[in-house]
């Protein structure tokens, strides 16, 4: 399932979009307090969070570019680069590394060509390192955008890659 | 005050302080970083920390941060606590892993902070053995340089900049061991106090763009104690020197004046002194009609031969010259020929100015006193624009209200973080009334719009509701009646009202009604204070020394044989038809720094010393006489006006001048003529002063290579000049240390402290006065005795005219100062001119934003950008970035849309 | 055995909706809570001994007590549920998030009630996408039925509740920092004072509580202290959700009497280490708790005894290290995700922590020199409490100090024979 829409991170956020983002602001009690969702909405529909779009949500919140940069750049979820159609979040914290995050890796690496932090050349996905995503009984864990997986075996994750296309 | 022990040794402090500030104070030497006088704590660098012990018993003790820790009475710390002595080393060492060690390349080195701490906790040998990170850089314009690989994340720069100063594009970006500093994107940094930056920083990240073109370390400059020229304040500057060039320009702390803190034209715009305009030599106009350069005494006898020529001799001031040089030309011509600089209606109002400072009835802040308002009220005033550093101080003033809230949460002052929690967006009222928006408008309670007059009729009527005695306004709209009544009771219910206006917005009324507010406060027993604005450096200065209707178009209207022009550009003073019919039948002389209109239809045009070649008085907008010093020395013959004045005098054997040998002397005669000035020879120490039988140097004790700094034209030493009006010596020789007296203090440096911050070794206590006080001296003290009548002249209503536009002045930080407009670096922070309207008035001349707008001003054609600006009133046409023509407004002028294909 | 917390969980984890949730007697406690005045709840919570689930183990009733009350307090408080749960191996919140949305939301009501709040968020992690939906639609089913909102079942209480989704980051878990995340700032933690008690979100009384602390509320409210304390082996309240995760045979998730034995998880409720593996060490509590060697392993989970063998119940989620993986590369795992995740603020942390990873990077690569054990000791004791801004650092450090002293000898051996004596640092498929 894709969710990014990735046809034109430059241009102007539509109306509906921007309608969503208002919302969430007024639902909130200091505007800024809803950076993080006005981001987070931008990103599920593009993708990652361009510059244009920074600037648009920044005036909508009444703040400058730069403050809103300055949060958006803190957290490990909202992309400020593109990203593939599919953003793979594999777990590499101590459970996961227990269990075999390694060879995930590993077989990622093979199966996609790509290291953590890199996408695939025909921007399908994009893998990234992702801190414990509490699925520590079911390590190896990954998230493939927003769904969960565990329990990773060579063959499981060769069948849950088919299913993004 | 209270008393407590570091490593057993007794010491005390105040109780507001925090142990940092404490051992600071006590002379103790205990590294920090992240802490700033200004700034208060946070306990991010984690660089301060010290043993805590819990009593007499306690061996082990545990680790605070020294700044974050409230010194309590009978308390135990330890400073030498080994283990506290090992983290310090440690976190230098943390903060040295991605730190490029790059010292010899960069421009800090010899006066960085971050250098003085390394050596202080003794860290000396690197065991990280791993890769750094590296950063990119930025290109943030003109004035700073961005290294951001040298950061260690102390997060000074954002606290100041966005914390304190407001600047909403520099922030931190990213998080762990790659938080960045810097602007979203490439760009210059817009907050006109950016130049601040380069202080802040206890390392290289941000330096000096103008100084790295002609760098010098700071123990090869001479230093001169400065005053700015940039704009009325008279903030306190250190002008640093080498090879006859001026380097840089940095703040020179006084605790009452500007602190730690400058604005950026200030900083930057000293370029004009290096600048190739400069008059050096003096230039006699030949029968072939061309200046040629003739020497020093050919310039005095042609000088002495047009002063005996007969008939009206008149002199015309400058409230860019020091008060010597404005007098030593009152001298020559007689008080009777003198006039003021100013054009009419600027002279108008500092006349007015003068009156109400000087009738003693109103107490003037200082900018300290400003950041302690608690209630302020700016009447037509662009602060951020027109005079920055008190934009800066008023910003301060607001934070009164978090600070209250932090009292009532039991959180000291200076704990920062806590302050802000507790206070969230909480301020002290401001009201900003203005005709177009300003920069202090996110901070204001109300932020008002309105013409001149309807502002200076919102200021009587605030006058008239706290003192009904005070003249009342007939026909106020209820509108205004509401804000005026709102404004009155938030004034009424402030301990410390502030009330600002100035000069800018041409509005003559509107300073009687600033002055009627503060009469009236007083007459309720408020102790209000009240600031004046002026433009100039000595706007003040030269409004006191006459203080009267001399202006310069009274001196232009009678025919006079020969003129004598000091420092001044007359075309910026009023229109050229005017100079032309005064000067046409005139000879003229004309002493000036720097080449103009006005020098080029001099007979003879003489080189004056700007601020960098002499040493002077000049007055501030708070009455302050300070002394400023003269760090190059050239082989030239450019020098002081005064003496080119009292020379000339000598040679045309006037004996008026006689005596006048150095500036003791000519201080001495203005003090005796003028009583207003009476006080000025207390304004610093005089040429003989002397320390343990010595002079003060000028040039820091390393400065290096004088011997061979002509190597490449003359291997012979040269002898070093001689500075006959200062008991500065020009070489490294005499004494330097804690008894130089403040005013004299050519650079801040105490052993182990290199960099700004030594300047806490020169405080009575951290971020108060330099010890021996404040430099400067106040002339115009307030006096409870002293009475001001209210002024009654409450104009009428601003109506707006079919077809015609009011044309205000709206201020511009860069390129308004005539002077700093030369500088390279401030041109390219200068917008092109533009004229701004409401939108509906735009609509009604059928004009669209960017387009090109004609008008007449002043006889001439302006041919301008249109800017919409929605707030600005209707019938009021903004004019900005055309400061030569601010002896024009405000004006009425038609506005016509220019030809298309005009340019 | 009583099992309050997860009594309602489906076998096949489907949540109860709101009705089922009535039906098994959801929303009682809410009722009687807002019978009883604020005092009362809060007199009860302390009463129960209930400490903090989050990690500090912090008295509840004690951090209520200190919300500011009577006339002259801030009307406007704030609570706020940490749903943060980022403490690698920690997994016990997103069970009751998931699972038993309502007796989040019931707890939260009653919790905010006890605290006056008019406000309450839910500050859950971005990556659990389920738990978020599920907590959405909790909400809108309980202010449909008049639970939340304005006039709490005709009450006059009212309550908004709003689910907040992170932006990721391990820092927002710390409470101040959470407070700040919530205004949309740089989650960066506060300086203290003031407390957040008194002055928290928007510099108003806040209360930070952890999802299983708050759970417990209905409970103890329904059936009263004594019967809270009856449930534990401890002196302290209540059951505590204990997980496993590690190369045991049944990893996962059991809610048990506080005080429940280490080895009774391990071998009992976890099946015991695979075949073929021993368990040389636990971290008890996450990431941020110390080694429990072998030895240990009868020591009662609960607060104080843990404590007593050097380490601290933390999330009480227990990883197992077994004989086959290499301790010092587990700690070049735990302080990667450490130094990752330091806020940047304070230099020990930001600074200290991605050297201490790559000096354990080297020695597990064969690189590292002898004297890097001493700056890895020198580390554990500068990036310990005082020394930094926030626990992170640390917590990070309480694996490093016990792992350099229970496994030196391994440490030692990479370094003589300059690699990894395990050889697997990669790992294979489990
Ligand atoms: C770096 C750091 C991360 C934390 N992360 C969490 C977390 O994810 N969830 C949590 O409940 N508490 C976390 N805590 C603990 C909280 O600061 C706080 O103590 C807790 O939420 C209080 O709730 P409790 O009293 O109910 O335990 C963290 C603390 C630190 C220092
Ligand atoms: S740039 Fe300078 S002031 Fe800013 S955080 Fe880095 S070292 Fe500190
Ligand atoms: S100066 Fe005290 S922690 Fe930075």
């Amino acid at each position: 399932m894709s969710t990014a829409d990735q046809s034109s991170p430059d241009a102007p956020l539509d109306a509906a979009l921007r309608q969503e983002i208002t919302a969430a602001v007024q639902h909130a009690e200091y505007k800024r307090a809803a950076s993080t969702d006005a981001l987070k909405l931008v990103q599920k529909r593009f993708g990652y969070i361009s510059d244009k779009h920074l600037a648009e949500v920044a005036a909508i919140l009444g703040m400058t570019p730069a403050e809103l940069d300055a949060v958006a750049t803190f957290y490990n979820l909202i992309f400020r680069r593109p990203v593939g159609r599919h953003v793979i979040l594999l777990c590499d914290s101590v459970a996961c590394w227990v269990m075999g995050e390694a060879a995930a890796r590993a077989q990622l690496r093979e199966r996609l060509g790509i290291k953590p932090g890199e996408t695939t050349a025909d921007g399908r996905f994009t893998l990234l390192p992702i801190v414990c995503l509490g699925h520590c009984d079911h390590a190896p864990a990954m998230m493939v955008d927003e769904d969960q997986y565990g329990d990773l075996n060579a063959a499981r994750l060769d069948a849950i890659l088919d299913g993004y296309k | 005050m209270t008393n407590f022990l570091v490593d057993g040794k007794p010491c005390s402090g105040k109780p507001d302080e925090n142990l940092l500030q404490a051992c600071l104070a006590a002379g103790l030497d205990l590294p920090y970083f992240c802490w700033h006088p200004s700034l208060g704590s946070v306990g991010a660098c984690r660089q301060c920390a010290v043993k805590q012990y819990a009593n007499e018993d306690d061996k082990t003790g545990h680790m605070v941060m020294a700044c974050m820790t409230p010194v309590t009475e009978g308390a135990r710390y330890s400073l030498e606590d080994p283990q506290a002595a090992a983290f310090r080393a440690s976190v230098i060492e943390w903060l040295m892993i991605n730190h490029p060690h790059d010292c010899p390349v960069c421009e800090e080195g010899g006066e960085c902070h971050l250098q003085d701490m390394t050596m202080m906790t003794g860290h000396a040998y690197r065991s990280y053995r791993f890769t750094k990170r590296t950063h990119r850089n930025q290109n943030l314009g003109p004035f700073i340089k961005h290294e951001m690989n040298r950061c260690i994340a102390c997060y000074r720069c954002t606290r100041f900049y966005r914390d304190y100063a407001g600047g909403r594009d520099l922030d931190v970006f990213a998080a762990h061991d790659h938080v960045y500093f810097g602007r979203h994107e490439d760009g210059t940094l817009e907050s006109e106090f950016s130049g601040n930056l380069v202080e802040i920083c206890p390392t290289g990240v941000f330096t000096d763009k103008t100084f790295s073109a002609r760098y010098a370390r700071k123990w090869d400059m001479r230093g001169a104690p400065s005053v700015c020229t940039g704009c009325g304040l008279g903030c306190n500057t250190t002008v640093n020197e080498r090879a006859g060039e001026v380097r840089r320009i940095v703040n020179r702390y006084n605790g009452s004046v500007n602190g730690y803190f400058l604005c950026d034209r200030g900083r930057f715009g000293y370029g004009f002194v290096n600048a190739p305009e400069r008059i050096r030599m003096p230039l006699v106009r030949g029968a072939d009609g061309k200046q040629t350069a003739v020497s020093h005494e050919d310039a005095i006898s042609h000088f002495a031969a047009m002063l005996g020529a007969g008939g009206r001799i008149i002199g015309i001031g400058s409230p860019r010259a020091s008060l010597e040089s404005n007098f030593a030309l009152r001298t020559l011509v007689g008080a009777e020929n003198f006039y003021l600089g100013f054009s009419a209606h600027e002279g108008r109002m500092l006349s007015l100015i003068a009156n109400i400072l000087s009738s003693r009835a109103l107490h003037i802040p200082s900018l300290r006193d400003v950041e302690h308002a608690d209630t302020v009220l700016v009447l037509g005033s662009d602060l951020p624009n027109a005079a920055p550093r008190a934009a800066l101080a008023v910003r301060q003033a607001v934070r009164g209200a978090a600070f209250e809230l932090a009292t009532k949460a039991n959180i000291p002052h200076w704990q920062d973080g806590g302050v802000r929690t507790v206070a969230g967006e909480a301020l002290s009222p401001l009201f900003v009334a203005t005709p177009a928006t300003t920069r202090l408008d996110d901070i204001a309670h109300t932020a008002l719009r309105a013409a001149p007059a309807d502002i200076a009729r919102l200021g009587f009527a605030v006058a008239a509701c706290i003192d009904p005695a005070a003249p009342a306004v007939a026909g106020l709209s209820a509108d205004l009646a509401a804000q005026a009544r709102m404004i009155a009771d938030a004034l009424l219910a402030a301990e410390r009202p502030l009330i600002i206006s100035g000069v800018e917005a041409g509005e003559i009324s509107m300073i009687q009604a600033a002055a009627n507010i503060a009469l009236a406060l007083r007459a309720r027993q408020k102790s209000v204070a009240l600031m004046l604005n002026v433009p100039e450096c000595n706007s003040l200065g030269l409004a006191l020394m006459t203080n009267g209707q001399t202006n310069f178009e009274a001196a232009l209207a009678t025919p006079a044989a020969l003129v004598i022009v000091l420092e001044n550009e007359l075309s910026r003073r009023t229109g050229n038809m005017a100079i032309d019919a005064a000067l046409s039948a005139a000879r003229l002389v004309v002493l000036d720094h720097s080449e103009s209109p006005t020098t080029q239809r001099a007979e003879l045009v003489l080189p004056a010393a700007s601020f960098a070649e002499s040493g002077g008085t000049l007055v501030s907008s708070e009455g302050r006489a300070q002394r400023f010093y003269q760090p190059i020395f050239t082989e030239n013959d450019i020098g002081a006006a005064w003496r080119w004045l009292s020379d000339a005098c000598r040679a045309a054997e006037n004996n008026e001048c006689e005596g006048w040998s150095t500036e003791d002397d000519i201080v001495a005669a203005l003090a005796d003529a003028l009583p207003c000035f009476s006080a000025l020879p207390d304004t610093a120490p005089s040429e003989d002063f002397r320390v343990a039988g010595c002079k003060i140097p000028s040039e820091p004790h390393r400065f290096s290579g004088r011997t061979a700094m002509h190597a490449g034209r003359n291997v012979r030493e040269p002898k070093p000049p001689v500075s006959a009006d200062s008991p500065f010596s020009t070489t490294m020789e005499g004494y330097y240390g804690g008894e130089v007296p403040p005013a004299l203090l050519p650079f801040f440096w105490a052993p182990s402290w290199n960099s700004v911050q030594s300047v806490n070794k020169f405080q009575t206590e951290i971020g108060g006065a330099l010890a021996g006080g404040d430099p400067g001296v106040r002339l115009l003290e307030a006096r409870t005795e002293a009475a001001l009548a209210y002024y009654t002249g409450v104009p009428e209503s601003f109506a707006p005219r079919p077809d015609m536009w009011l044309a205000v002045m709206l201020p511009r930080v860069f390129g308004d100062e005539e002077q700093s407009a030369r500088a390279a670096p401030i041109r390219e922070r200068m917008t092109p001119p533009l004229l701004a309207l409401n939108d509906k008035d735009a609509a009604m001349i059928d004009a669209t934003a960017g387009q090109l707008l004609e008008c007449e001003m002043d006889g001439e054609l302006q041919s301008l950008v249109l800017e919409i600006q929605p707030k600005l009133p209707r019938g009021v046409a903004g004019v900005a970035g055309l400061a030569a023509k601010a002896h024009a407004m405000p004006a009425w002028i038609r506005i016509t849309k220019a030809e298309p294909g005009t340019p | 055995m009583e099992k309050p917390l997860t009594a309602l969980i489906q076998p096949d984890g489907t949540p109860l909706d709101i009705t089922g949730y009535e039906r098994a007697g959801g929303y009682q406690a809410l009722r009687k809570a807002l019978t009883m005045t604020p005092e009362a709840i809060i007199g009860e919570v302390t009463r129960s001994k209930l400490r903090g689930r989050g990690g500090g183990g912090f008295a509840t009733g004690r951090k209520w007590d200190a919300v500011p009350r009577g006339a002259d307090a801030p009307r406007q408080r704030y609570l706020a549920v940490n749903a943060d749960e980022m403490e690698p191996g920690s997994f016990k919140d997103r069970l009751l998030l998931e699972q038993t949305p309502h007796q989040m939301i019931e707890s939260v009501i009653i919790s905010a009630f006890a605290i006056q709040a008019s406000i309450a968020y839910i500050f859950v992690r971005a990556e659990y996408v389920l738990s978020i939906n599920r907590l959405v639609r909790a909400v809108a089913e309980a202010e449909a039925k008049g639970y939340a909102g304005a006039n709490i079942l005709g009450s006059g209480y009212a309550l908004t509740i709003h689910v907040h989704a992170s932006g990721g980051r391990y820092i927002c878990g710390e409470s101040s920092a959470l407070l700040t995340a919530l205004e949309g700032r740089r989650p960066i933690p506060r300086a203290r004072p003031p407390r957040s008690a008194s002055s928290g979100l928007w510099g108003k009384p806040s209360v930070v509580n952890n999802v299983e602390t708050l759970c417990n509320v209905p409970h103890i409210i329904e059936r009263g202290a004594d019967w809270f304390l009856g449930l534990s082996h401890s002196t302290d309240g209540g059951t505590k959700l204990y997980g496993m995760s590690g190369r045991v045979k049944r990893p996962g998730l059991w809610e048990l009497p506080l005080g429940t034995p280490l080895n009774e998880i391990l071998e009992e409720h976890a099946g015991g280490m695979q075949d073929g593996y021993e368990c040389r060490a636990v971290l008890p509590g996450g990431a941020s708790s110390a080694f429990i060697m072998a030895a240990d392993f009868n020591v009662a989970m609960d607060f104080t005894s843990v404590q007593k063998v050097g380490s601290a119940l933390g999330t009480g989620n227990i990883m197992a290290l077994d004989d086959r993986r290499c301790p010092v590369g587990m700690l070049r795992n735990l302080e990667h995700f450490f130094a990752q995740e330091s806020c940047g603020f304070c230099t020990p942390c930001r600074d200290g922590l991605p050297w201490v990873e790559r000096i354990l990077a080297a020695i597990e690569d064969g690189e590292g020199r002898p004297e890097d054990l001493d700056t890895l000791a020198r580390h554990t004791i500068f990036l310990g409490s005082d020394f930094t801004f926030c626990d992170l650092a640390p917590g990070a450090m309480q694996p490093l100090a016990s792992g350099l002293k229970h496994f030196r000898a391994e440490f030692e051996q990479h370094i003589s024979e300059k690699c990894c004596p395990w050889h697997d640092s990669a790992g294979g498929w489990a």
